[in-house]
């Protein structure tokens, strides 16, 4: 079975646990996913699940991504059979928007098996990963949080810039990996040890208290959290 | 089709039956508090003055004056650790939010009544 599952970011809200307690929560469409392709250390030098999330449109399908899913007649194909090569079993399924691996030993998931959220429900607390939200490129206040310059005393057009980064005779230069301006946000994002509130299997929802990277509707993993009790 | 599953997710969480009060009334709020392993009911007694957010994070505001000193307390409607909404007294007011009381003293924070024909 997959260790984990994919799904879309829907919103937040908040929900009362038994002690009465309002507690922040990020509902998740998750899955029903299906697994595409089981892979194995003989034939792919890895083991892994791929599975594929929400069904894209045929007509933006390419050719590539329709025979992933299911079989196509071609001319190839025909004369492979012919020839007598063993065919690759395939999910039958409609192509998909989102398609990640899930690194492990496959277990007993098989080519074309429907994986839900009910995966989740004995589970105590899940890893999500998602893109953040793309912030453009940001200065250094926005980025590190660096405090900035002073407003007044002397102060003139750098309130917001870094100061100094190199130092002086000695070292002469800037340190690799000084914090600078540039690109912030729009990056894969990790958030680990999520407690799991509630799993609707029928809805395919999961509830997770606290925030996840990234805006609503975006695509995420969900693992089982890999942090040790 | 967001909001729709958000709403949905909520809905389990809502009150059954939801205290019906209005802006301007007076109310005793009943709210369950744990005091070592008991639990017993604290009434705060004041005027509804604001309500606002919607679906299960629906909050409402009650003013009161205590020792001359203007006290708000801000409870969730649909928590668990509100054990009733008592209405004792209508009051007549033309707005939803009645901030304006907290400028006003004395008699001035008094709102009209307003009496209610009782059906039934």
């Amino acid at each position: 079975m997959s260790t984990g599952i994919l799904g879309r970011k829907v919103g937040m809200t908040q929900v009362y646990d038994e002690s009465g307690r309002a507690v922040p929560v990020t509902v998740i469409e998750a899955g029903p996913c299906h697994v595409l392709q089981v892979r194995t250390r003989e034939r792919d030098g890895y083991n892994a699940v791929q599975l594929g999330f929400a069904d894209k449109p045929r007509r933006l399908a390419r050719r590539s991504e329709r025979g992933h899913v299911a079989k196509i007649e071609s001319a190839r194909s025909r004369s492979r059979a012919d020839a007598g090569v063993e065919v690759v079993g395939k999910a039958g399924a409609e192509p998909k928007r989102y398609v990640r691996e899930f690194r492990g030993e496959a277990g007993d998931a098989t080519v074309g098996q429907e994986v839900k959220v009910d995966i989740f429900s004995e589970e105590d607390s899940v890893d999500v990963t998602g893109t953040s939200k793309g912030r453009g490129f940001s200065g250094v206040m926005r980025r590190h949080n660096f405090a900035g310059q002073r407003a007044s005393h002397g102060v003139k057009k750098v309130h917001r810039h870094p100061g100094g980064t190199g130092c002086s005779a000695y070292p002469s230069r800037v340190f690799k990996g000084k914090r600078m301006a540039g690109q912030y946000g729009n990056a894969r994002c990790t958030v680990r040890n999520l407690k799991v509130v509630g799993v609707d299997a029928e809805k395919n929802l999961l509830l997770v208290e606290g925030g996840i990277p990234g805006p609503n509707g975006g695509f995420l993993v969900i693992r089982k959290t890999n942090m040790l009790k | 089709m967001s909001q729709q599953i958000l709403e949905h997710v909520e809905k389990s969480y809502l009150k059954e039956k939801v205290p019906f009060f209005e802006i301007g009334d007076n109310v005793d709020v009943h709210t369950r508090i744990l005091e070592g392993t008991k639990e017993r009911i604290q009434v705060f007694s004041g005027v509804v003055i604001a309500r606002s957010g919607s679906g299960s994070r629906e909050m409402f505001t009650v003013r009161r004056i205590v020792q001359g000193e203007g006290v708000e307390r801000k409870f969730p409607l649909h928590s668990p650790k509100i054990a009733d909404v008592v209405v004792k007294r209508h009051g007549i007011v033309k707005r939803a939010k009645l901030y304006y009381l907290r400028d006003r003293v004395g008699k001035a924070t008094k709102l009209k009544e307003r009496r209610v024909k009782k059906t039934g």
